[in-house]
């Protein structure tokens, strides 16, 4: 893998979520630790845009957060471009915030994470200020007024404040921040979540037209499968914390190997299916605080034996550049989809 | 199920809306947030209105089932359900009406149940309110409801508190709440919006399943195209206040006549299909003190011509839906 830009090995993430002190002593409970992100590995390459998928509570935003560094992983090392960002031989101090400046994040909902106070031009330029503060003031405004373009808005958009867009202008206006400092990695937390369908449409086609142009590399988390069959090259499927099956989109969707990626994409709700049932998935996604033994979706799986109960699969690559978190598609117990034509 | 004293009987609609208004008056003006709606939902049917934010397709809702929150009001048009008006009936007499004749589903479970008051408590009140039994006949019927609905260990579970059930469960008592009273029409707004994917099929395979059993109307209003194609009979388009297009699901859907419904459905990413860009309607829905002349949606109308931005168009039969735009009708 030459060309990785993003490369996370065992990364893991524990919350501790016990009741305070005094609570636990009178009452005798245990400290409670919650596994958001148990052992990820993956590899980003350069260009690409890897598309994270999972229900609520599966760890997926987590990892957004470990990569951009709002949180310390538990375990293991996140590589950035050549510089490592957590773990063993971390980068420290000025080189770790000279790698930082290559990533960027888009959060979910454009009314928080844009300062009502500050105008526009200023809620742009300020990774401008922070970053490079020896930059003239015409500099950064013609460079705000270009970053607006690039998204859709006009430069004179800048005198405005965040209350004067609507939910769609206010996520160009997050992308045109995250833009302000020439990332080529962009972390994407669910950033059409909260807009109406034809607003996504414009952003998910803008957010591909910055790609081509300016080379930029994504990770796109959303729980919306077909938002990420648009959107990304390469899929993860995440559960309670691991990934469960990671595959290049067009095969992941064609021929799903991981029962609970079967399950996930036979519920899915499709234009295309008027009138047809859904398979509905049985049963909840279990308490992460007590995960079940083994295999975390063994519960929910129709496929699940003894095996399956005793021990946590690992990630094996399968057919076409894969790979698959189950013991049943290793052993071969469970009936392949066919390939697509 | 008792029938309304001079309702007509046979194919009747079961609700009849004509020409709905609701306006909400501010310091700035009237804004009207629901322009002359016209539809009907026949017994059995499930109608869904789709639109985005801001169509009004919630209001259009909560005025049947009146629980517009003051300032706003019904400003004109009439709501009549098996052929009994209801939009003028005093607050009491509409009290009774809902929950007995009309249910509703909302989008936050724990909204609709409160937090202090045990599942089974809320049910049974719900059920002594509109029915005629006694506290046991109730807490039996309750915990029929429960099993219905799919709760596992109801005789157990009725005793617990909302907090105590995961999301899905939730929904799934405010959907026993809801046709506690075996109403004839159950209004759903966004009844999965706040739900993960898996549990959404479950919960739609659910209303879909007790509606059928029972034979109740469903008025589905969602933003999600994805539920209404699987779950819905016929659909309504909303857009700025109005209907833009009507008609069977599946027409709407494939065959669509309204320049916006047809950006609406290629702007859905699907998971079947793969497409280098996705349609995409410039603009945004206008807000209610702007809306433009004409048709509404003409400044985002690719296809707009001088008429449009002068004349309203009305619903019209085109093809197999009805659709209103002036370029549809030729």
């Amino acid at each position: 893998m030459a060309d990785a830009l993003l490369q996370l090995t065992d990364v893991a993430r524990t919350f501790d979520v016990s009741p305070p002190w005094l609570d636990r002593v009178l009452e005798r409970k245990p400290r409670a630790l919650l596994k958001a992100v148990d052992g990820v590995t993956l590899t980003i390459e350069r260009g690409e845009t890897l598309g994270l998928v999972g229900e609520s509570g599966c760890g997926k935003s987590t990892v957004a957060r470990l990569i951009v560094g709002l949180h310390a992983p538990t375990r293991g090392t996140i590589r950035f471009d050549g510089a490592v960002l957590a773990g063993p031989g971390a980068e420290d101090g000025i080189a770790q915030r000279v790698a930082r400046r290559g990533m960027q994040m888009i959060f979910q909902d454009p009314y928080a994470s844009l300062n009502p106070r500050w105008r526009v031009a200023d809620v742009v330029a300020e990774p401008i200020r922070a970053l490079a503060p020896r930059t003239p003031a015409e500099d950064v405004d013609t460079r705000v007024g270009h970053l607006l373009a690039q998204v859709g808005l006009a430069a004179a958009d800048g005198l405005k404040y965040p209350h004067q867009f609507s939910g769609g202008q206010r996520q160009r206006i997050s992308i045109a921040r995250a833009l302000a400092t020439q990332p080529r990695f962009l972390v994407c937390d669910e950033p059409t979540s909260a807009l109406d369908v034809s607003v996504q449409a414009q952003v998910l086609n803008l957010m591909r037209d910055l790609q081509r142009r300016m080379g930029l590399t994504y990770l796109f988390i959303s729980h919306n499968l077909a938002v990420v069959h648009h959107i990304a090259d390469r899929v993860g499927v995440m559960y309670l914390g691991r990934i469960a099956e990671l595959a290049p989109t067009r095969s992941l969707f064609a021929s799903p190997q991981h029962p609970y990626t079967r399950m996930l994409l036979a519920a899915v709700p499709d234009l295309a299916m008027t009138g047809r049932p859904r398979t509905a998935v049985a049963g909840e996604v279990p308490n992460p605080l007590d995960p079940p033994a083994g295999c975390a979706f063994h519960p929910r799986c129709p496929f699940a034996d003894a095996r399956c109960r005793r021990e946590i699969p690992a990630l094996k690559p399968v057919r076409d550049g894969g790979e698959v978190a189950c013991h049943a598609v290793e052993e071969r117990r469970l009936a392949l989809p066919p390939l697509p034509a | 199920m008792s029938a309304v004293a001079g309702a007509p009987s046979g194919p009747a609609p079961l609700l009849a809306v004509s020409n709905l208004r609701v306006e909400f008056p501010t310091r700035h003006g009237t804004l009207r947030a629901v322009h002359d709606i016209s539809f009907e939902i026949a017994p059995g049917e499930v109608l869904g209105i789709v639109g985005e934010s801001g169509a009004g397709k919630s209001l259009t809702g909560a005025a049947v089932i009146g629980l517009i929150d003051p300032p706003g009001r019904i400003a004109g048009g009439e709501i009549r359900l098996a052929g009994r008006r209801i939009d003028d009936l005093p607050y009491e007499a509409m009290r009774r009406i809902r929950g007995r004749e009309i249910g509703a589903v909302f989008q936050d479970p724990l909204t609709s149940l409160s937090p202090l008051y045990t599942v089974g408590r809320q049910i049974t009140e719900t059920i002594r309110t509109h029915l005629d039994v006694d506290a046991g006949a109730a807490r039996t019927r309750a915990i029929e409801l429960l099993e219905e609905v799919g709760i596992p260990a109801a005789a157990r579970r009725v005793d617990q508190y909302p907090h105590q059930f995961s999301g899905g469960m939730r929904q799934r008592v405010v959907i026993a709440l809801a046709l506690a009273a075996k109403p004839r029409l159950l209004i759903a707004d966004e009844p999965t919006t706040a739900l993960d994917v898996s549990i959404q099929a479950q919960i739609i395979q659910l209303l879909k399943r007790l509606c059928r059993d029972h034979g109740t109307s469903v008025m589905l209003v969602t933003h999600d195209m994805g539920v209404i194609a699987e779950t819905a009979d016929r659909v309504a388009v909303m857009y700025a206040g109005r209907i833009v297009e009507v008609g069977p699901v599946a027409d709407v859907i494939h065959r669509p006549a309204h320049p916006y419904t047809v950006g609406l459905m290629g702007s859905i990413p699907s998971i079947v299909e793969e497409r280098e860009r996705l349609t995409q309607i410039d603009g945004t829905m206008p807000r209610l003190d702007a809306v433009p002349s004409g048709c509404a949606f003409h400044p985002r109308c690719v296809r707009a011509v001088e008429r449009c931005r002068h004349e309203r168009p009305d619903l019209v039969a085109v093809g197999a839906t009805r659709a209103a735009c002036w370029l549809a009708q030729g």
